[in-house]
């Protein structure tokens, strides 16, 4: 029987003698999930801010929503994307189906709504006078929305790294969207279910350590960052 | 008193083990295409009904599956890799393998058939046909049996499939298809499958028939000798039952959406 450290270390020598194959996937991993978080930043900070800073009718509701679509399960965003994308769905022209940028467009969902949770909680805690203060003094008000960014970036970041986290490791949306394809959206999470269940487990651990390290690295960036704060004294 | 109180603790010592013996169930594993012909749900009561013993399927892919018997994780497999499986007879993993029934695999692809493989006589043909063409074909790529027989094709077409035309999925052979039909690509997939999905996806069944699309279903027991402590009765019971007269025409007179699937091949 295959132990468990001799597939660790079969894993190991996978990772470190470069692997073509294993490092291609860990490419379009990393290549699909950034670009993916690019397109949700924007939007889902910007989102955050007004429902942090302005108050309008349904803007509670609002709040409400995008906390409850923190806990939407992967394959459900995958299977309510696939029906659209699909040839015969509504979207079916767009021939997204089975592309990085399905894939993309799943994760942009997944994250979306984690993204403006942790922004808005980060943003709720600012001082709200910093903004009037700016906007006394004469700044623009994309100028002002600048400084209260620039001051609540350590709660912004860490919700930039927990977004990057779900949508790197999940494998629903993917595995549906993506399809799996050799060398174009095979990611680190679908080839893991793909070798386990070809009985390849050193794949499967090489791929799992690379995740795993990845986790590690965001958390003691995401220390660091959070270290440099001010410390309450 | 004493011997009363030793009598009865001892009988209930006897009657919980016998239980525990008896509850042991059979585990199989098998390949997902397997268990999505529904053929398992006709044999498996019949066999339990004959001689009590009741059967776990574990349904994954076929490297998976020799894998869970190679680590003596199932008592019995049932697969269709001939290769493969001889691999794992050879290697003393595996022993009284049985090879009970056969399906065939078909060619599918979409309706228009840019590539032409309607009617081609042989699959080697029509292999070469997608491929000048380079007409999209999709490819389970997840070493499972259908993918190891699609190699064995091409092989023996003298193609090295590549390119931009060739897809590998990674894949079950239901999530193919449905690429295929969205992608407009063909495929090789076996019988079963197919007349599972036909009517959910926009493809049609291109090319059939030819010797070399033939896909015979082994089982095997996993050897004692290696692992004890599997079900090895049981499991020599199941293979027994299967190439018995009755598991086999059980097997020939199954019917999936109205058509005959599998083709017994111990029937006396």
């Amino acid at each position: 029987m295959e132990s468990l450290s001799a597939a660790s270390y079969q894993a190991l020598y996978l990772l470190f003698t470069g692997d073509s194959a294993l490092w291609a996937i860990i490419g379009i991993s990393f290549s699909v999930s950034v670009r993916a978080l690019l397109y949700a930043a924007p939007f889902g900070i910007l989102t955050a801010f007004l429902l942090a800073y302005f108050s309008f009718p349904g803007r509670r509701l609002l709040v409400s929503v995008f906390n409850t679509a923190l806990s939407i399960p992967a394959v459900v965003v995958g299977l309510t994307l696939y029906i659209l994308l699909s040839k015969s769905g509504p979207l079916g022209d767009w021939r997204l189906l089975f592309t990085q940028d399905a894939m993309i467009l799943g994760q942009i969902f997944l994250c979306f709504p984690l993204l403006v949770a942790m922004a808005h909680s980060a943003l709720q805690a600012s001082d709200r006078r910093a903004w009037e203060t700016a906007l006394t003094l004469g700044a623009s008000p994309l100028r002002a929305l600048l400084t209260i960014l620039h001051e609540t970036r350590f709660g912004l970041i860490g919700a930039l790294v927990a977004s990057f986290g779900r949508i790197i490791a999940e494998v629903g949306s993917s595995m549906m969207l993506g399809g799996n394809i050799l060398n174009y959206t095979r990611n680190i999470p679908t080839a893991i279910a793909l070798e386990t269940s070809k009985g390849s487990f050193a794949e499967g651990i090489a791929l799992g350590l690379v995740l795993l390290s990845l986790a590690l690295f965001l958390n003691i960036l995401l220390g660091q960052v959070q270290g440099k704060g001010e410390v309450i004294q | 008193m004493y011997k009363k109180i030793r009598l009865l603790f001892s009988l209930c010592l006897f009657w919980s083990l016998a239980l525990a013996v008896q509850a042991a169930p059979l585990r199989l594993a098998t390949t997902t295409s397997t268990q999505n012909s529904g053929l398992l749900e006709i044999l498996l009561p019949a066999f339990q009904e004959q001689t009590g013993i009741e059967v776990h399927v574990i349904a994954v892919g076929t490297g998976k599956a020799l894998k869970m018997g190679r680590d003596g994780d199932v008592d019995v497999v049932m697969v269709h890799a001939v290769a493969a499986e001889e691999q794992f007879v050879a290697d003393g993993f595996g022993s009284d393998r049985v090879q009970f029934m056969y399906n065939d695999f078909v060619l599918v692809g979409p309706d228009s058939d840019a590539a032409g493989i309607k009617g081609v006589k042989t699959v080697t043909e029509a292999l070469k046909k997608i491929s000048s063409s380079r007409a999209r074909f999709i490819s389970r790529g997840d070493d499972s049996g259908t993918h190891k027989k699609e190699q064995a094709l091409w092989k023996a077409a003298n193609i090295q499939p590549g390119g931009g035309w060739y897809i590998e999925a990674g894949q079950g052979m239901g999530k193919v298809l449905q690429m295929a039909g969205e992608l407009d690509g063909y495929t090789l997939t076996d019988r079963g499958t197919w007349l599972a999905y036909k009517g959910k996806v926009e493809l049609s069944l291109l090319n059939e028939g030819d010797n070399k699309l033939s896909n015979p279903y082994g089982v095997i027991a996993v050897n004692p000798a290696k692992h004890p402590d599997t079900n090895y009765a049981d499991a020599r019971k199941l293979i027994d039952w299967v190439s018995s007269q009755a598991g086999q025409e059980l097997i020939r007179d199954y019917r999936l959406h109205g058509e005959p699937l599998f083709i017994p091949l111990l029937l006396k």
